[in-house]
């Protein structure tokens, strides 16, 4: 009732704002959820500190930027090549030795890294908030037909739709592509068959924080605070849409992560007065979509290996 | 091993009592001082704050150092940012050392943790920065020099009335007791301002850490406000109102004391210019001699601007001395308490001081607003 009543008091031009704001919020959710979903198809594990790559991605644009006047495409090309490296080295010393360890050890693993990333962000950079470098050309505003939208909000769709088919392409065409679906469906018998796993999985990681900082640029443009503790919730959604679209998949987590900032901007839109239980929603969805479909939207079905 | 320890123990109990009745001693004998406590977190979190404060009660000390033609002795103590810390060090102030008056302290928990200590004892204390309602409610001993948080929402109110706003939406933290309690007393009072509960368009709610607010802006700008109040957090604040110029909403954000800091400025960049807030002090608007006493002094001592902090704890001894010079005794504290019960436009480094029924500082609330990068003064709200 009330659904049809908030539907018809709004006017054209407030609905298609709040899906400019969806799409826009959906889309950087997409970015981010793609490097879970590739780890975790890889590794069978969630790395935690993926939000925290996104944060320190941030950082180092703020310095690039701000502190070292480089200019921002150039910065940004440095961000993404620091950012990919230090997903390397997160691989290397946090889950790489633990290999052959239980699953458990390497989840627990995962959670120390996250918080070595924040606490060392927290001494190093201090808590106190950061402004994420002002780029005009990306930040201006733009009105089309009354609707207001930043100029990076229709880029980020686009970037983000373009490293979807240019991941699609690696996976599915490429020899890395195939090493890494090889790995993910049996690490132990992809080593017997002489593929360097360790390789494979560094190329992951590689390709993951590369996402992590494109996201984590066009975060940093959209929303430009940045503090240590910047990438905890982008993180915990970003987990949430991956596993909606059903964890491993990657169209899986676009969809997830189309879903879940569509959902909480028009949860508010059509119903203001719920506006402060809008991250309820996340999990909310998550759950149901998990009672009906316990491998996500786009999940495989799959029998446990013992 | 027991035994040893016992005894250990008895000789270590015997000690402090012995060392207590010398203090007491001392104490008893005719003095010609009159010792005040001054109750602030020294170390540990709220470290920073208490030591601003701190500042502000030692130059107080400096410039008024008699009353009744008594010395002031202040006896420092330091309550350690440790709730379960600053109710043994108010007992220790008052049954140890004797204080008569307790000054204190930045941080509200800290504060209500010795809440029960002072009235027990029926010893006077002058809250400096703890704006918690709950730091004086139910209590008589405990006053405060600074306003309290309910009081910034009314003052905010009262000057979107002033400047032609009919029609105001309310954002909140709404995980934030602090900003709740601003909003809530900011609908209260401008509801009774209009006359009309409509003129409330809408409050919505966000969570502390929330980055993406365009969806609750959109709603918002599609009510048409003549102006919009978000008291919160200043990170969040900051990221509200750019976002809110990015959809096109180009209306004056109201807020609190909590935005006067410089990453509100530094997030919002141009985003923020013309936002206005409630504060209690400002340096170039310090209009009472007082407050000219208090900015010379604390130029000398301390060099650079005095914060808000400290001028608020240099307010609390004013208040405290006014107090013991009207009751005209050192002695008895019960009617040193109701003479500060009755303070009344007592001339203090933040204008006029009144204290209310409750104990809280009725004052002029300055506003600022951001204005080429900085804080500017803009206006003064007296609410009666």
């Amino acid at each position: 009732m009330e659904f049809f009543q908030a539907i018809f008091n709004m006017s054209a031009a407030s609905f298609a704002q709040h899906m400019v704001n969806g799409i826009s919020l959906g889309s950087l959710y997409a970015m981010i959820a793609i490097g879970y979903t590739m780890v975790y198809g890889i590794l069978l594990m969630i790395n935690f500190a993926h939000g925290d790559i996104v944060m320190m991605a941030c950082y180092f644009a703020f310095f690039g930027i701000t502190v070292f006047q480089i200019p921002w495409y150039l910065t940004f090309v440095g961000v993404i090549i620091a950012t990919a490296l230090l997903g390397v080295v997160i691989e290397r010393t946090a889950y790489r030795p633990l290999r052959d360890a239980p699953k458990n050890s390497v989840l627990i693993s995962a959670i120390g890294a996250s918080f070595l990333l924040e606490n060392l962000a927290n001494y190093l950079f201090s808590g106190r908030p950061l402004r994420f470098p002002n780029i005009e050309l990306l930040s201006q505003n733009i009105a089309i037909a009354g609707v207001q939208v930043q100029a990076i909000s229709l880029v980020i769709p686009v970037v983000t739709m373009l490293c979807l088919v240019v991941l699609l392409h690696i996976v599915n065409h490429t020899k890395i592509g195939m090493s890494m679906r090889a790995v993910s469906k049996d690490y132990e018998i992809a080593r017997v068959m002489g593929i360097n796993i360790d390789n494979v999985i560094s190329i992951t990681f590689a390709i993951g924080s590369i996402l992590a900082a494109i996201g984590a640029i066009m975060w940093g443009i959209r929303y430009p605070g940045i503090t240590p503790l910047l990438g905890v919730m982008p993180g915990l959604k970003c987990f949430i849409a991956a596993v909606i679209g059903g964890i491993g998949n990657i169209k899986g987590a676009v969809l997830g992560g189309f879903i879940l900032g569509l959902g909480e901007i028009l949860i508010v839109a059509f119903f203001p007065q719920l506006s402060g239980y809008r991250d309820a929603f996340a999990f909310i969805v998550l759950i149901i979509i998990l009672f009906y479909k316990p491998t996500g939207l786009l999940g495989e079905k799959t029998t446990e290996k013992v | 091993m027991k035994k040893i320890l016992s005894v250990l123990l008895a000789s270590t109990f015997a000690v402090g009592m012995l060392a207590g009745c010398g203090g007491e001693k001392k104490d008893a004998a005719k003095s010609d001082v009159i010792k005040i406590g001054v109750f602030e977190p020294l170390t540990g979190d709220n470290a920073a704050g208490g030591e601003l404060e701190l500042r502000g009660i030692k130059l107080a000390n400096k410039l008024h150092p008699e009353v009744l033609g008594k010395k002031v002795e202040l006896v420092i103590a330091d309550n350690k940012s440790d709730k379960a810390e600053a109710a043994s060090v108010a007992a220790r102030l008052i049954e140890k050392d004797k204080v008569k008056v307790i000054i204190g302290t930045y941080g509200s928990s800290l504060a209500m943790a010795a809440g029960n200590i002072v009235k027990e004892n029926k010893i006077p204390a002058i809250g400096t920065s703890c704006t918690n309602p709950q730091v004086t409610a139910n209590n008589d001993y405990y006053f405060r020099a600074c306003f309290i948080d309910p009081f910034q929402g009314t003052v905010m109110a009262n000057y979107a009335y002033k400047n032609g706003a009919r029609k105001v939406a309310i954002i909140q933290e709404v995980s934030n007791d602090y900003a709740v309690g601003l909003a809530k007393f900011f609908k209260e009072a401008f509801v009774k301002l209009t006359g009309s509960p409509d003129s409330v368009i809408e409050v919505a709610n966000y969570q502390t850490g929330d980055k993406d607010f365009s969806a609750i802006l959109t709603n918002i700008k599609a009510k048409n406000p003549d102006a919009v109040f978000a008291p919160g957090n200043f990170t969040e604040s900051a990221l509200l109102i750019k976002q809110a110029r990015q959809l096109g909403l180009n209306v004056p954000f109201l807020g609190g004391d909590t935005w006067e800091t410089q990453e509100f400025i530094d997030v919002g960049g141009k985003d923020v210019e013309g936002a206005s807030l409630s504060t209690a002090f400002d340096r170039e608007k310090a209009t009472t001699e007082e407050a000219k006493k208090f900015l010379d002094a604390y130029v000398k001592e301390y060099k650079g601007e005095p914060s808000a902090l400290t001028a608020l704890a240099y307010d609390a001894y004013l208040i405290a001395i006014d107090g013991i010079k009207r009751a005209g005794t050192t002695t008895d504290s019960v009617k040193i308490r109701d003479a500060i019960a009755q303070t009344k436009d007592l001339e203090t480094v933040t204008g006029k001081t009144t204290l209310d029924k409750n104990g809280d500082a009725i004052k002029a609330a300055i506003i600022k607003t951001v204005k080429d990068g900085k804080f500017k003064y803009l206006d003064f709200v007296d609410v009666k």
